[in-house]
C-alpha cells in the first residue's frame, strides 16, 4: 500500500511532464487558431487589397499602388480628424460622467451597490440601435427636452459653439457626442468602478487626518490610485467610439460623417475596396498608434 | 452645507444613471404608442396594439429568430474555445504566452469597421459568399477575446491552494479539476458567456460585413427599418431585453453574493 503510493506518482512522473509541456498548447490550438485566420490573415488581405488595383468586375491585382493611399487621405482626412476630435471629446465627457458614479457605487452606496451594478450593466445589454433609436425621440424638435432647451437658451449656446446649426438638437453634431458619450458611458463606468472598488478607503482617511482639504485628498490619492480604471476605461471608449457610424449616422446630418461611415458605404455601396481597404487599415495604424502614446505616458501595461 | 458636501458625490451620480436609463424608460413607454405616420417619435394615444402583435411587421421575428440561432451558436462555440485558452494562460507558464496575449488583446483595440471589412476582404478573395455561415465566424471571433478576458480573471482569483489541498486528499489531476477548480471557474464562464451573447445578439456593423439580403440579423433589420420609419414592435422587442437583462443581471448579482456569503 505504501509501496503503491510512493510509486505511484514516480512512475507517472516522465509522462506527466511530458502532458504538462504540451497541455497549454492543445487548449491554446483550436481559439489561437480561429484568431489567427479570421483575424490576422484578414488583417494582411486588408493591406494587400488596399495595394491592389482594379474593380469589381475586372478583378483585382496586386500592383502595390501606394497611391491609393494618398488618393483616399486627401479626399478623407477631414473624416479622420472629425472622427478623433468626436470620439476625444466623447471620452472626456464620459469620464467627467462616469468617475462620479463610479466612485458612489465602489465607495458610498453601501447596500444599494448591487442594484445600482444591476441598473448600470442592464442597459449595456440591451439594443445599441434601439437605445440610440430612443435618443432621436428624446431629441425630436417638438419634444420637452428642446422646449426646455430653448427657454433657457441652451440651444442658443450650442450654436454660438457651433456645435448646432439651428434651434434644434437633433442632425446636429451636439447630437452625435450626446449619442456617443451615452452609448460607450458603461466601458467607462465598468473598469473605473472594478479599480474604486480596490481602493482602501483609509487612506482617504489618512489624508484626511494628516490635513488634506478633500480636493488635495482627491488629486493627491484617488486619483492617483485610480488611474489604470481611467486608463483603461479611456481606451475602452475612444477605440469602438473612433470607428464608430451608427450615432454619426442615426443623429447626425451631412456636416457629421465619421470615418467609419465612409469606410463603410466605400466597401458596401461605391464598392471602391482599395480606397475603402487603405482607409480601415489607416484607422487601425492610427488608432494602435494613439493607443501606444498615451499607454505609454500613462504609465501603465496592465490593460487586460 | 456639511449634509451637501457629504452626499456631493451622490447628488452627481444621480443625474448619470438617469442619462443612463432614459433611453430605456423611453423605449418602454414608446411601445404602448399608437404614433400617426411611420415615425414613433411623438406620444400620440395609448395602445397595445404593438404588444399584443409583436411579429406584425414584416420580417421582424424572422429576424429575431436568426439572431438567437447565430447569439447561442457563436456563445457556446466562443465560450468553449475562450476557456480553453484562459486556462492555457491562467494556469501555465510557456514560451510565447506574450505574444499569445497580445493576440487576444489586439481584437478588443480593432474599431468594429475594421475587423467587418478585413473579414469581408478575406471572403472576397478566397470566394466565400457571405452568409450566415460568414456571420457566424465573425462573432465567434469577436466574442472569443471577450470570453478569455472575463474567463482569465477568474482563474488569476483563484487560490491554488484549494486545488493542492483536492490533491492532498487524493484525488487525481482530473477529479480536482472537475470537482474543485471547474465549479470555482463556473461563474467567470457564464458571465463570459452571457458577454458573449449580448455581443453578439447586438451586433451591427460587423455583422453588416459578411450578411447576404438572405441572412438579415435583429439589428440589422433594425437599421433597415429605421430609414423607413420605426415600427412600434420594435420598441416592444427592445423592452423585453431590457426585461431579461435586468433578471438575468440580477440573479447573476444574488448568486454570486449567497456564494460569497456562504464563503465567508
Amino acid at each position: 500500500m505504501v509501496g503503491q503510493l510512493v510509486e505511484g506518482p514516480t512512475a507517472a512522473q516522465p509522462l506527466r511532464r511530458v502532458r504538462r509541456n504540451y497541455t497549454p498548447y492543445l487548449l491554446l490550438l483550436p481559439g489561437l487558431a480561429w484568431l489567427v485566420v479570421f483575424f490576422v490573415v484578414p488583417m494582411l488581405s486588408l493591406a494587400s487589397q488596399s495595394l491592389q488595383t482594379g474593380s469589381v468586375d475586372t478583378g483585382y491585382t496586386l500592383t502595390w499602388h501606394f497611391q491609393t493611399y494618398v488618393d483616399a487621405l486627401s479626399r478623407f482626412w477631414p473624416h479622420f480628424a472629425r472622427s478623433i476630435v468626436f470620439a476625444g471629446t466623447a471620452t472626456v465627457f464620459t469620464l467627467l460622467l462616469a468617475y462620479p458614479l463610479a466612485y458612489f457605487m465602489a465607495q458610498k452606496s453601501g447596500r444599494w451597490k448591487n442594484i445600482l451594478l444591476v441598473l448600470v450593466i442592464a442597459p449595456f445589454f440591451t439594443s445599441f440601435l434601439i437605445r440610440t433609436l430612443a435618443w432621436q425621440t428624446i431629441l425630436t424638435d417638438n419634444g420637452p427636452v428642446v422646449a426646455l432647451a430653448r427657454s433657457i437658451h441652451f440651444t442658443d449656446l450650442l450654436q454660438w459653439m457651433q456645435l448646432t446649426s439651428n434651434d434644434s438638437l437633433m442632425n446636429s453634431r451636439f447630437a452625435v457626442i450626446a449619442g456617443l458619450t451615452y452609448n460607450f458611458l458603461p466601458f467607462m463606468i465598468l473598469p473605473l468602478y472594478a479599480n474604486l472598488e480596490r481602493l482602501d478607503h483609509s487612506l482617504i482617511e489618512a489624508a484626511g487626518d494628516l490635513y488634506a482639504t478633500p480636493v488635495q485628498t482627491f488629486w493627491k490619492v484617488t486619483w492617483p490610485l485610480s488611474l489604470p480604471g481611467v486608463v483603461g476605461g479611456t481606451l475602452l471608449t475612444f477605440i469602438p467610439a473612433a470607428g464608430d457610424f451608427i450615432n454619426s449616422r442615426l443623429l447626425g446630418n451631412t456636416q457629421t460623417v465619421m470615418i467609419g461611415q465612409v469606410i463603410d458605404s466605400e466597401f458596401l455601396r461605391v464598392q471602391d475596396y482599395a480606397v475603402a481597404a487603405a482607409l480601415s487599415f489607416v484607422l487601425m495604424a492610427v488608432i494602435v498608434i494613439i493607443v501606444a502614446l498615451y499607454v505609454r505616458r500613462a504609465g501603465t501595461e496592465e490593460l487586460v | 452645507m456639511r449634509w451637501l458636501r457629504s452626499h456631493l458625490v451622490g447628488i452627481a451620480a444621480l443625474p448619470v444613471l438617469a442619462f443612463l436609463l432614459i433611453p430605456n424608460l423611453i423605449v418602454i413607454i414608446f411601445s404602448f404608442n399608437k404614433p400617426r405616420g411611420n415615425y414613433n417619435y411623438e406620444w400620440q394615444r395609448f395602445s397595445l396594439d404593438a404588444w399584443t402583435n409583436p411579429c406584425g411587421t414584416p420580417g421582424i421575428c424572422g429576424s429575431l429568430g436568426l439572431s438567437l440561432r447565430i447569439g447561442f451558436i457563436a456563445t457556446i462555440v466562443a465560450t468553449i474555445f475562450g476557456t480553453m485558452v484562459a486556462f492555457a494562460i491562467g494556469r501555465n507558464r510557456f514560451r510565447g504566452r506574450a505574444s499569445v496575449n497580445l493576440l487576444i488583446f489586439l481584437p478588443m483595440a480593432t474599431p468594429e469597421v475594421v475587423m467587418g471589412s478585413s473579414l469581408l476582404t478575406l471572403f472576397i478573395a478566397m470566394g466565400i459568399a457571405p452568409g450566415t455561415p460568414t456571420i457566424l465566424i465573425a462573432h465567434i471571433l469577436f466574442c472569443l477575446s471577450f470570453v478569455v478576458v472575463t474567463v482569465k480573471a477568474r482563474i488569476a482569483s483563484l487560490d491554488p491552494r484549494l486545488e493542492e489541498a483536492a490533491a492532498d486528499l487524493f484525488a487525481t489531476p482530473t477529479q480536482a479539476f472537475m470537482r474543485v477548480t471547474l465549479p470555482l471557474v463556473a461563474p467567470g464562464i457564464a458571465a463570459g458567456a452571457l458577454l458573449a451573447f449580448s455581443l453578439s445578439f447586438d451586433d451591427y456593423i460587423i455583422t453588416n460585413f459578411n450578411a447576404s439580403p438572405s441572412s438579415v440579423t435583429f439589428p440589422m433589420f433594425v437599421w433597415g427599418a429605421a430609414q423607413r420609419g420605426t415600427p412600434v414592435q420594435i420598441n416592444v422587442i427592445g423592452t423585453v431585453m431590457f426585461l431579461a437583462a435586468l433578471v438575468l443581471v440580477a440573479t447573476g448579482t444574488l448568486i454570486s453574493n449567497r456564494r460569497a456569503r456562504a464563503a465567508a
